[in-house]
């Protein structure tokens, strides 16, 4: 688990850029008038964006802009686990632990981690990792997400490569990385959802009649 | 068997566009209108009526629970807020609906929030989930743009849809808990009573439900209460999504009809164990919360709320861990244990020193390091969490352990010997 405790070194200011601060704004109007605060987790997790890490003063700047104690920011900061308060590789690699992953080759993975990257939260180079609980792709385990998006039915094969490609500036497709699956579907072929008639239009067929729908008036 | 015609996800695995057009075109709002015709009563009747159950872990009747809202809006306005903070370890089917079948989720959002005379809803998502939120996102823009929703939509009921999101914390799945996050808060769970029917989100009477509730509500009341209630046992109506992960030879997601023998879901969907059926250990059938199953109550279990439960397991999510003989349980367990011990809130005392002194504990148990007494210990204090806390995280966090006691005893007693042949000098550090 990564320290929740804010870096040593902290920027000395915080400005959003032009398209973020605009972004604020559509965030804020989502919630009634005085409501303001519920905008909270998606501006931490927007200046996150922006910056790589929440410093300090991006939590005053936005305790500032939604009329909230600083340490009400504070709090919700270093209670969610997604916040980095400090920074982290270009790529940061959160590496599922959990047991569904676990039980599927997850602890190797963490290997091919040490191997290649180091300790956990070291950055070397563009990379650096974490191990995290359950992410939520457990049928496509074991998994990683990195930056955004998952990458998932990893072995350290073809995630020790992953790790390669992106530590030498390649871009690498996300989703699963078994050429024999497309999502959650099970390796080669389906068992389920192959009946052509439910795509060929026949299931818009107007309902002339909800199913229970005969007037109750009479009773 | 289920039929594929039976079936109400049919973009599960993305095979097919997600957009408006062909989510259209696969019967997803068809005949809503009619629906917000029929009024909230009829709604809220069938939905009872199909003995649908919450599809977020406790199975309490989802209709029961819309009926709970006030009949009239008063001075405060009512609110669905939908859970979508699908975290619990093994749980992946909530994620599927909202990137491939985001259409049958914004019907049910607008006939549900109808039906509980609510004109905003809020979904509250994992902030794991990103793509799932950006192709949701996208969803919902198309729906306003087809005024399906938004302030003056062709249905008639004012609505707006607004998906707000989490930073990666487990009990924002509790509903309270959510309500907090959504709020701007720490997630940390509320004293019950009041529950949020009567003061939820912003002290306004909201429901909280998850996002297979919710999704499935539009095609029951299409297709009707009795056809879904044709499937599974009285009782446990209806279809579900299951999550099949671990040692089988295919896991995956798929959607079947409630009580299936949990033998026949592995065979038929996921190839089977690997290694075979007979090299199965135990199952964890309803995601990390619930007590495991050794082999012997798998060989004939049925896979609905009542016949798990009857084994002092439980349905929760449908997520269904699979271990094979070569699994280390107290292992495995322990990997549980520190789960919540990462996750508890820290609010309540048995819970935020249980957690850690039972994950400790465990990962002692499981080099064999530890006295045989502790077991016993372990069981003791597993017992004063459960329900001792505010909300279900303690009883989630022993119940796993509990399950490992239960059944897998003798294995964390063979450690223990196994440690202390030859090393008759090794002191033991006391249970911290």
């Amino acid at each position: 688990m990564a320290s929740r405790k804010p870096a040593t070194n902290q920027p000395a200011s915080f400005q959003w850029s032009e398209e973020n601060a605009k972004w604020c704004e559509t965030q804020v109007a989502k919630f009634p008038d005085g409501r303001q605060a519920s905008a909270v987790i998606p501006m931490l997790w927007r200046a996150q964006k922006q910056e790589g890490w929440i410093s300090i003063p991006a939590m005053e700047t936005i305790a500032k802009q939604l009329d909230m104690p600083y340490i009400r920011v504070y709090e919700v900061a270093t209670f969610y686990t997604m916040f980095n308060l400090a920074p982290v590789g270009e790529f940061f690699v959160q590496l599922c632990g959990t047991t569904p992953c676990m039980l599927r080759g997850a602890e190797e993975l963490k290997e091919v981690c040490r191997e290649k990257i180091g300790p956990e939260m070291a950055i070397n180079g563009k990379l650096s990792w974490l191990e995290v609980e359950c992410l939520g792709a457990c049928c496509n385990a074991p998994m990683a997400q990195i930056n955004d998006y998952y990458y998932e039915d990893l072995t350290p094969e073809n995630f020790g490569a992953i790790l390669d490609k992106l530590q030498a500036g390649e871009h690498v497709e996300p989703g699963t990385q078994n050429p024999n699956r497309h999502t959650s579907d099970p390796e080669g072929e389906n068992t389920t959802l192959t009946d052509e008639s439910l795509y060929d239009g026949s299931m818009a067929r107007p309902i002339d009649k909800l199913p229970n729908s005969e007037p109750a008036k009479t009773e | 068997m289920l039929q594929d015609k039976d079936r109400i996800f049919t973009n599960l695995y993305g095979l097919q566009d997600y957009r408006l057009e062909a989510a259209k075109k696969r019967g997803a709002w068809n005949g809503t209108r009619e629906m917000i015709e029929m009024g909230p009563e009829w709604i809220i009747q069938q939905v009872k009526d199909s003995g649908l159950r919450g599809r977020g872990g406790a199975g309490f009747p989802t209709g029961l629970k819309w009926s709970f809202m006030p009949k009239e809006v008063r001075d405060r306005p009512h609110y669905l807020v939908v859970n979508a903070d699908e975290s619990e370890p093994g749980t992946c089917k909530d994620r599927e609906i909202m990137r491939h079948d985001p259409h049958l989720f914004i019907e049910g959002c607008l006939i549900a929030s109808f039906a509980m005379k609510a004109h905003a809803c809020y979904i509250y998502i994992r902030g794991e989930y990103i793509f799932e939120r950006e192709q949701l996102q996208r969803a919902i823009d198309e729906a306003y743009e087809a005024k399906l929703i938004g302030k003056d939509n062709i249905h008639g009921w004012p609505f707006d849809l607004y998906l707000a999101h989490g930073a990666g914390a487990y009990i924002c799945g509790e509903e309270t808990a959510l309500l907090e996050s959504l709020e701007g808060k720490k997630g940390q769970p509320r004293l019950k009573p009041p529950f949020p029917a009567g003061a939820g989100l912003y002290g306004c009477p909201t429901t909280v439900n998850n996002v297979e509730s919710i999704a499935v509500a539009p095609t029951i009341l299409r297709r009707g209460a009795g056809w879904f209630k044709s499937f599974g046992r009285d009782n446990n109506a209806g279809t579900k999504l299951f999550c099949i992960s671990g040692h089988v030879n295919k896991p995956c997601n798929v959607e079947e009809e409630m009580s299936i023998p949990l033998k026949t879901l592995l065979e038929r969907h996921c190839g089977g164990v690997r290694g075979g059926w007979d090299n199965l250990k135990a199952v964890i059938p309803g995601g990390s919360s619930v007590r495991c199953l050794p082999k012997d109550i798998c060989d004939d279990v049925l896979m609905d709320f009542d016949a798990l439960r009857e084994h002092k397991s439980g349905l929760g999510t449908a997520a269904v861990i699979v271990m094979d003989k070569s699994t280390d349980m107290v292992r495995a367990i322990a990997r549980i244990a520190y789960f919540y011990k990462h996750e508890s809130c820290g609010q309540c005392t048995p819970c935020r020193e249980g957690t850690g002194w039972m994950w400790r504990v465990l990962t002692r148990m499981a080099e064999g390091d530890a006295e045989m007494w502790e077991i016993d210990k372990l069981l003791d204090v597993a017992g004063q969490i459960e329900g001792h806390t505010i909300c279900a995280l303690g009883d989630a966090a022993a119940w796993p352990i509990q399950g490992l006691i239960q059944h897998f005893r003798h294995e964390i007693e063979e450690k223990i010997t196994n440690y202390r042949t030859g090393k008759p000098h090794v002191q033991v550090a006391a249970a911290e």
